[in-house]
């Protein structure tokens, strides 16, 4: 499997750590209520098809990176900077 | 025996190898399988189940038959297949599967018993009495099935892996690999070009027709020849791709020492990830056998097969060959050996229109329905239309049921391949792999013209895909035959007619599948064991599906195919984890101190990847207890040096970095002065506690944190993510520095006069009191120190550049011992911080929060962190968590075990009344007691009670007192000297 570092360019997945979905970036108000919070903490979609998640460039340039994929064709979509993504959100 | 004048092996080199011991001649060049027969050795191997006589069915990796033992000892390899086994002076092979020998073995019994064993056999009959599994059937099972067998020993052969990148990549070196690779080498694109054989050209060396009117041989050598002159073409013979990935990633096995012997330190094999922006699959078809009664003769071979003998090799594979088949093809069989000189006895063609003989007899719409002979083919029985039998007396039978793509690698990616009726077989499925296209008789073309058609249209359409500029290819002359064929999976009649020669599958058993509701192939496949074998049912699953959807009244394609799974061959565990045995799989990291750590004679002890020292042992102790113990009052009355290196250390820089260890940290950070050092707590977003250790403020906009040695890299990886995934609008840069900086605890009450022998400017509690830091020159070398203390003396560490490491502890331990004191190791390091109530991941498991160890109040309330909304939930505070307490022994037994349970002095120690559990222990000589840190249930509350605590491992049961975590100088007195 290989994958487009938005900073490196394309490498192996083994250069990558994979975490988990990407909701991981919209981190809820301390006061949003516990059902906020489990949905954020525990909370994830295992989707057949598009799902957009993070992963952690470790043996490469560190940079953390949303990757939109296809979990049943295996397509990548997409790669952006996660902190780029941060940025457009807020 | 060997024909004159034919074969690509070297007549001016021959050598000799072992076969059951005993010597075999062969020519370089030849394969085990193509030596063996030239020496009429016919039977090579037994079957899986029945233990039937084996011996050679095809001439390439596919071969069912000949499986046989390579090497003896620890580098013994098993079920290794005769027919891709190259021969080299001194080769040593084995048949496998037979005791006490292949000619006499007591298992073939087995065929005897065959009405007992058909499919799902143990399923049924070793039922009852229901003991009797256990004990009786399944190790009787187990020690006659399986095929060959491992020495058990511990394999010191090498083997590599590697990577690879091209623009196209090309599987298969015949006809229309080949003109795939022409064409886009030509074109100056990077191409990589993979054939499993040790020579270049596919079937074309092993046929004799012509290409641009020269033999097929020659026109691939000399196309190997030129792209072998080319630097964009890279070539790699005995490389098999197994397998097709996501991305346009590919896994490919070289054989590269199989055939050299083990020379030198030349590996085995090399498991290649092949990065490919297109790739071509060129990998050829293979000739699917026909299910006759006793179709499993040694001599009964595939009629390709036979050609490939004779014109690859040289070697007819018998003195009077019958031909079997339902096609034009296998004819060329009949026609190659007859102009070899070798004695065609017969084509026993089913169709009534097949062409006439060109110096041989054609039996049309004949079939062969059973044969003879015991260990070797002697004749076959065939019936006429008409019902009537004749006999053929033969040595050899070269059948054909027609030819099978090999679609496997389009089919790795969830791909299902097509049924083609013209062909009678399953061809490729277009964009089932992205990035591949098919050609040649993997695609169902089987004329040479297609093939070379469809390797230069592949080659074209991919350079097209890149964008690179090319000129058309001239396709050369070549036989554009048509392939014409009547189905013929399996002749009707009695007795057993295999199909999976490998693991004994026959037609009865894929009847009795269906009979017994096993109607889907899947299900069939797994009842019967079809295409389980080492061979992945290359050469039968095709004909069981036919018989299946026969026995269930449905078409081939209804019937569908199992799944195609890499790898297409066998691939050894050893390949796919080179590199990651002993040192590769757990690399070793070592502090500068390391050495000197291991000449004084400590015993050196794994933390995660890294190494440091138990204890240092001083003449005359004999128990690590005594040095500990002697280490722990070292450290206590006068100084000690410990290398704690291995702690995280993170360079953090910018103007934000206070406000971002705010979010990261339970505590402030952003309020540290210059100078100081804070110890910090880290939670996980759920509340757990993540990790501990202190961070130092060197400047305005400059920190350094350490983390526990454990939770380095996990600490990093968590500050990147808070920072560009929480909070990239912080001006925050970071980096790991843990390598960069050898760093010493220099600790106990001498630990100022030590290090004032050495720092260029001395110190004392004014210039540098208890918390303070800064940038010191020791000797003229730039360092750093910290006054923390993980045991409660007054300490500090000190920190140099690594380069200077050695030597700096080299100093310390000589300066502590001339004042009584010197250095320690992890035994003694870990006694005095469970004498401070320190915390480490014993503490801090990944199931504890901040109340659990008693910092609920590091968690300030003016602020938000990670982990904080969470850590406040139900549940996670108040009396019934497991609380953070100190035990003590108070009865007869003193002894404090790790991992033991609490219970209430008068409760029986079940495990309903588990009250909690303890986590770090050790014998303290300072208190001279055993000490223990756990966790009790309410146990801040219970301070002064009398708990059980109880280790049902080891057996031991002792009377605890339980009192605060802080065992010694809980003021803390001694930290501030």
């Amino acid at each position: 499997m290989r994958i487009t570092c938005p900073l490196c360019g394309e490498r192996d997945r083994r250069e990558f750590y994979y975490v988990g979905d990407a909701v991981a970036l919209e981190r809820p108000d301390p006061d949003a209520g516990d059902v906020v919070w489990d949905d954020y903490v525990h909370n994830r979609d295992n989707p057949a098809g598009v799902t957009r998640d993070l992963w952690y460039h470790e043996s490469g340039c560190a940079a953390w990176v949303v990757i939109t994929r296809n979990t049943v064709t295996h397509e990548i979509l997409s790669t952006e900077l996660a902190s780029k993504v941060k940025e457009a959100q807020s | 025996m060997r024909v004159n004048g034919k074969g690509l092996v070297d007549r001016s080199a021959p050598l000799s190898f072992t076969f059951d011991g005993k010597s075999v001649e062969a020519y370089a060049g030849d394969t085990v399988a193509s030596a063996l027969l030239a020496a009429e050795i016919k039977m090579i191997a037994r079957s899986f189940k029945y233990h039937r006589p084996r011996g050679v069915i095809g001439a390439g990796s596919e071969d069912p038959g000949a499986l046989i033992t390579v090497g003896s000892g620890a580098v013994q390899d098993p079920n290794v297949r005769a027919t891709v086994q190259e021969v080299y002076a001194g080769l040593e092979t084995r048949s496998q599967n037979c005791w006490p020998s292949l000619n006499v073995d007591l298992l073939s019994l087995n065929d005897l018993a065959a009405p007992f064993l058909g499919a799902g056999f143990y399923y049924k009959t070793f039922m009852w009495p229901k003991a009797f599994w256990e004990k009786l059937y399944e190790p009787v099972i187990r020690r006659s099935a399986g095929i060959g067998a491992l020495s058990g020993k511990h394999n010191p052969d090498t083997y590599e892996k590697a990577f690879a990148f091209c623009d196209l990549l090309v599987i298969g070196a015949g006809p229309a690999g080949l003109m795939a690779a022409l064409t886009a080498g030509r074109a100056g694109a990077e191409v990589i070009l993979c054939d499993e054989d040790s020579v270049m050209g596919g079937r074309l060396n092993g046929e004799t027709y012509e290409i641009g009117g020269q033999s097929g041989q020659d026109w691939a050598a000399r196309a190997v020849a030129e792209l072998s002159a080319m630097d964009n073409v890279r070539l790699m013979t005995r490389t098999t791709v197994t397998g097709a990935y996501d991305q346009g990633t590919y896994g490919a096995l070289e054989r590269v020492g199989h055939h050299l012997g083990g020379l030198g330190d030349t590996p085995l094999e090399c498991f290649w990830r092949i990065v490919a922006k297109r790739s071509i699959l060129a990998a050829g078809a293979i000739e699917r056998p026909v299910a006759f009664r006793n179709n499993d003769r040694p001599g009964i071979m595939t009629a390709s097969a036979v050609r490939t003998y004779l014109n690859r090799y040289g070697v007819a594979p018998g003195k009077k060959v019958t031909i079997f088949a339902n096609n034009d093809d296998a004819h060329r069989t009949a026609r190659d050996l007859v102009a070899a000189g070798v004695h065609v006895a017969g084509v026993i063609d089913t169709r009534q229109d097949a062409p006439d003989g060109e110096g041989y007899e054609v039996y049309k719409g004949a079939e062969v329905c059973n044969s003879e002979g015991r260990k070797a083919l002697e004749a076959v029985t065939f019936r006429y239309p008409d019902g009537r039998e004749d006999k053929l007396q033969t040595d050899c039978l070269a059948m054909s049921g027609g030819w099978n793509p090999s679609v496997h690698m389009t089919c790795h990616m969830n791909g299902r391949p097509t049924w083609n009726e013209d062909i009678l077989s399953f061809v490729p499925t277009d964009g089932t792999v992205p990035g591949m296209v098919t050609a040649g008789a993997c695609n169902g073309a089987f004329s040479t013209h297609a093939a070379l058609a469809q390797g230069a249209a592949g080659a074209e359409a991919a350079l097209g895909d890149l964008g690179i500029k090319m000129t058309k290819a001239d396709l050369p002359e070549a036989e554009d035959a048509p392939y014409r064929l009547k189905p013929l999976w399996a002749v009707a009649g009695k007795g057993r007619a295999w199909l999976d020669f490998q693991n004994d599958v026959t037609v009865k058993d894929v009847k009795l599948a269906a009979a017994e509701n096993f109607r889907s192939v899947e299900h069939m496949k797994r009842y019967t064991t079809q295409g389980m074998a080492p061979d992945q049912g290359k050469n039968s699953n095709v004909a069981a599906l036919a018989v299946l959807a026969d026995a269930t009244g449905r078409g081939i394609p209804e019937t569908g195919t199992t799944t195609f799974r890499p790898p297409y061959v066998p691939v050894s565990i050893a390949a796919l984890g080179a590199g990651a045995q002993g040192d590769g799989f757990a690399p070793q990291r070592f502090t500068t101190s390391h050495k000197a750590s291991v000449d004084a004679g400590a015993p050196m002890i794994e933390a995660g990847l890294w190494y440091r020292p138990s204890y240092f042992p001083a003449p005359g102790e004999r128990t690590w207890r005594q040095s500990c113990d002697r280490e722990v009052n070292m450290v206590r009355n006068a100084v000690g040096i410990c290398d704690v290196s291995t702690l995280g250390k993170i360079d953090l820089q910018g103007p934000d970095v206070g406000e971002f260890l705010d979010f990261v940290y339970t505590n402030m950070f952003s309020t540290l002065k210059v100078g100081k050092t804070r110890y910090g707590l880290m939670l996980r977003e759920d509340g757990t506690v993540m990790d501990d250790g202190t961070t130092a403020r060197l400047g305005e906009n400059h920190f350094v944190m350490t983390t526990t040695t454990a939770a380095a890299g996990p600490v990093m990886r968590h500050l990147e993510y808070v920072h560009q995934c929480l909070r990239p609008d912080l001006d925050v840069s970071m980096i790991s520095v843990t390598e960069q900086w050898a760093q010493f605890a220099v600790a106990g009450p001498k630990s100022r006069e030590l290090l004032n022998g050495l720092l260029d400017v001395e110190i004392d509690d004014a210039s540098w009191p208890f918390m303070a830091c800064g940038e010191v020159t020791l000797q003229g070398i730039k360092g750093r120190l910290f006054r923390i203390s993980f045991s409660g003396e007054h300490a500090y560490e000190v920190a140099v550049p690594s380069r200077y490491g050695d030597s700096l502890f080299r100093l310390l331990v000589a300066r502590a011992e001339a004042m009584g004191g010197g250095a320690y190791g992890m035994e003694a390091l870990n006694v005095l911080r469970i004498e401070k109530g320190h915390i480490t991941h014993a503490e801090i498991h990944g199931r504890t929060n901040a109340f659990d160890i008693g910092f609920a109040r590091m968690v300030s309330a003016k602020k938000d962190c990670i982990g904080k909304t969470m850590s406040e939930r139900p549940g996670l505070v108040g009396e019934e968590r497991a609380q953070l307490v100190g035990l003590k022994p108070v009865g007869v037994v003193q002894q404090i075990t790790a991992g033991a349970h609490l219970f209430n002095a008068d409760d029986d120690p079940v495990r309903e009344n588990e009250q909690g559990y303890t986590t770090s222990v050790g014998f303290s000589p300072t208190l001279e007691s055993y000490l223990g840190l756990a966790f009790l249930r309410n146990g801040r509350a219970r301070h002064g009670e009398e708990i059980k605590m109880v280790d049902h491992l080891r057996g031991i049961t002792t009377r605890c007192v339980v009192c605060d975590p802080v065992f010694f100088d809980p003021e803390g007195g001694r930290v501030r000297g």
